[in-house]
């Protein structure tokens, strides 16, 4: 049944391409340009075409259950959870990012499996080839890592499997460690830096003296530089910079450099418990007392785990429930989200659900899951709607051109909920944020 | 860029988180120093500890009940699981001892995650040690200063137990020759368990003693359980006065190189562990023939 049916969308396709290629002609277009091209022969690649042939098709999840990115790759997983369930019912909000969506993706329903990252790219490597070798998983996603990220694109690439990537903050997952076989929706360290700069030089002024707590790898390291680079024309100078291993058990070390600084502004850069607990340490250590916090790419749950020590800190973020009020679809999805799971989505569960709405657009778009097909249709940077407005995948790196969002941490008489921790400062629009597509050295390899 | 007042600010910070982690590392050392079985559960026994402090401390707003619903909570715990598992792996190879404890770490660490989240949990200090305190060249939290002399009452009082009494005698002289201890008319086994349960509690009580200073989450044990090990390999495995020793060492490496380049605290520290294992296999306060 299924093969016959996919036999049928073979024939129509290649009539498809056919009429296109000979009207193409007639009107001096090339076929490429005229319509979306169909490729008369789509040879095995990846785990195409055996991964597409049933009536389902698997997708790989590797998410951090376990380790310092814990609770934010759970959050990421209810989103991934809540896209499928939605994509495979033809739910009315997949319908309008994908409107081609009728229920499944092609009209096939999506399984998954889930595999701990544990937030180590070995783990989420292996996890995914297993997936991809046993379950010939036609796309794998997840993240909560950069270090994850750029492993997973690497493994995609050589693979030939569609990395829908989770949430990565490293300039390098688009730039220099960019692959053809790789898309990334949220913002990023160098988006988070020139959205967040001129808001903190208006609210702090010019030449400040500034420490940085980085997380010793290719996510920290890049937001840090960034950061660095966005401010320094306005005097912003580092006097101290604490490179941390992922998941250090204290602080205190570094926070007593810090101390001695002279710093005026703690930037902020560690990322899940690493940032919770950091930042409640800054507190113990008085450093919070002497100095202004920003953190520059904000962590899912922050608010909630420390307390109350996000009040008054800037930062910058992917979602905030709050834009509601501007986007309709964000607020049908806070909707849909805190009906499944009590609480309102934050940005890993908006990343992950986004992004694999946008999967499946691009797969319905293209009418096939043939992946270079499907690769060349988010390339064509058509203008889709997300959960914060228009967006569009740019066609040299494979990065998203979304706004990010810049909040402010709400004082507790503000607060109009137990959920409401930001004020929304700032929408910033994508496009002027973006780096030129080769300044961090993208080049994004073969389709075939 | 170097000052004294940082100099100075590290080197207390050092013993300070140092004698931290010569509490946590004791309860490692006890068991296997006394028992000979290399736990791989001491992390999760020591988070486990920390989160049923929380539990007491969430009922009671009372962080001293807090402490020893902690303690005890890992006593019975350890208890239990001296009788129902580790007994059966005391003639075991040490593989055997290793891949137990680390599945009941697994077991713990999950069953904690079911019940609690991943989202970290806050257990205050009491108020008295609560804020900053001066300390002339620099300000430090009055909690952790508290927790210096608290871990050294609590480490005395662990020594005195284990060296000072007859109890103490008769673990030593059963790990020695159990057989002949035995037909004294001692039940060896039962000393065991109750120096196991010591262990487990030394655990817990450092679990929800350290628990003001680092936010509870399942995983909290994983990343101190390397550091521990670290420990106990300097001072010595198995030995008491070397756990200290070795905690006190560990926290100076950590703060000092933090100070010069905070990249290299932890590379630092395991540098320092090679080079005992190097020169000195047994630890700086070892036994020889227990590396």
């Amino acid at each position: 049944m299924t093969a016959n049916r996919h036999s049928r969308r073979d024939f129509l396709r290649q009539a498809v391409a056919t009429g296109a290629g000979v009207g193409a002609l007639s009107t001096g277009l090339t076929p490429f340009m005229a319509m979306p091209v169909w490729a008369k022969d789509e040879p095995p690649i990846g785990t195409w075409p055996a991964g597409s042939q049933g009536g389902s098709v698997f997708i790989g999840i590797s998410v951090p259950r376990t380790g310092t990115y814990a609770v934010q790759g759970e959050d990421e997983l209810k989103g991934y959870q809540l896209a499928i369930e939605h994509i495979n019912s033809g739910h009315e909000l997949i319908k309008k990012i994908s409107p081609k969506t009728t229920k499944g993706v092609l009209g096939k329903e999506l399984k998954f499996g889930v595999a701990d990252s544990a937030a180590k790219p070995n783990d989420a490597v292996q996890a995914q080839q297993r997936f991809i070798t046993e379950n010939k998983a036609v796309m794998i996603t997840g993240g909560t890592s950069s270090a994850v990220a750029v492993a997973l694109n690497k493994l995609a690439q050589r693979e030939k499997i569609l990395f829908v990537c989770g949430i990565s903050g490293s300039n390098d997952t688009t730039g220099k460690d960019c692959v053809r076989y790789g898309f990334r929706q949220n913002f990023f360290g160098q988006t988070a830096a020139a959205a967040i700069a001129p808001v903190l030089v208006k609210q702090f002024g010019k030449n400040k003296k500034v420490a940085y707590m980085t997380p010793d790898y290719t996510y920290g390291h890049t937001v840090t530089k960034a950061v660095q680079d966005a401010t320094k024309g306005d005097g912003w100078t580092t006097v101290t910079n604490q490179v941390s291993p992922l998941g250090a058990p204290d602080f205190s070390s570094y926070l007593l450099n810090i101390a001695n600084s002279g710093a005026e502004i703690l930037i902020n850069v560690n990322w899940g418990h690493d940032a919770v607990l950091s930042i409640q340490q800054a507190k113990q250590f008085g450093v919070l007392d002497k100095m202004k916090l920003v953190v520059p790419y904000q962590v899912p749950f922050l608010a909630r785990e420390t307390g109350g020590l996000m009040q008054g800190v800037y930062a910058a973020t992917d979602y905030w429930w709050t834009i509601e009020d501007k986007y309709p679809l964000a607020k049908m999805f806070n909707a849909e989200f805190e009906k499944k799971y009590n609480y309102k989505p934050e940005w890993g569960a908006e990343n992950a659900y986004i992004s694999f709405a946008h999967w499946a657009h691009m797969v319905e778009e293209a009418g096939t899951f043939y992946p270079p097909t499907v690769i060349k249709t988010y390339e064509k940077g058509e203008t889709i709607p997300s959960l914060v407005g228009d967006v569009h995948y740019r066609p040299e790196d494979h990065q998203c051109i979304r706004p990010v969002i810049i909040v402010k941490g709400k004082m507790q008489k503000d607060m109009k909920g137990k959920e409401d921790y930001y004020d929304i400062v700032e929408i910033v629009p994508g496009a002027g944020l973006m780096q030129k597509p080769d300044a961090f050295g993208c080049k994004l390899g073969d389709y075939t | 860029m170097f000052t004294w007042a940082n100099f100075f600010s590290q080197v207390f910070n050092g013993l300070a988180l140092g004698a931290l982690l010569a509490l946590i590392s004791s309860g490692l050392t006890i068991i296997y120093g006394t028992l000979g079985v290399l736990n791989l559960a001491h992390g999760a026994m020591f988070m486990m500890g920390g989160y049923a402090g929380y539990v007491v401390y969430d009922a009671t707003g009372s962080f001293t009940l807090a402490v020893a619903g902690g303690a005890l909570f890992m006593l019975v715990v350890g208890v239990v699981m001296e009788r129902l598992i580790i007994r059966h792996f005391y003639h075991r190879p040490h593989e055997d001892q290793l891949l137990v404890t680390f599945g009941i770490s697994i077991v713990m660490v999950e069953v904690v995650r079911l019940i609690f989240t991943s989202l970290s949990k806050t257990v205050p200090p009491p108020p008295l040690l609560a804020g900053i305190t001066s300390l002339g060249v620099t300000f430090y939290p009055t909690y952790r200063i508290a927790v210096v002399g608290i871990v050294a009452v609590a480490l005395l009082v662990l020594y005195f137990i284990l060296y000072r009494t007859k109890l103490g005698m008769i673990v030593r002289a059963g790990i020695e020759d159990s057989e002949m201890v035995d037909s004294l008319g001692i039940d060896v086994y039962r000393v065991f368990m109750i120096v196991f349960g010591i262990g487990a509690m030394a655990a817990g009580f450092s679990g929800i003693v350290n628990a003001p200073v680092v936010s509870l989450t399942p995983d909290v044990g994983e990343a101190i359980l390397v550091q521990t090990f670290v420990v106990v390999v300097i001072g010595g495995v198995g030995s008491f006065p070397g756990a200290v020793l070795g905690g006190l060492i560990a926290g100076e490496i950590i703060s000092i190189t933090s100070m010069i380049n905070p990249a290299y605290a932890y590379i630092m520290l395991f540098a320092a562990m090679t080079l005992v294992l190097v020169l000195r296999p047994y630890g700086l306060l070892g036994v020889r023939g227990r590396e």
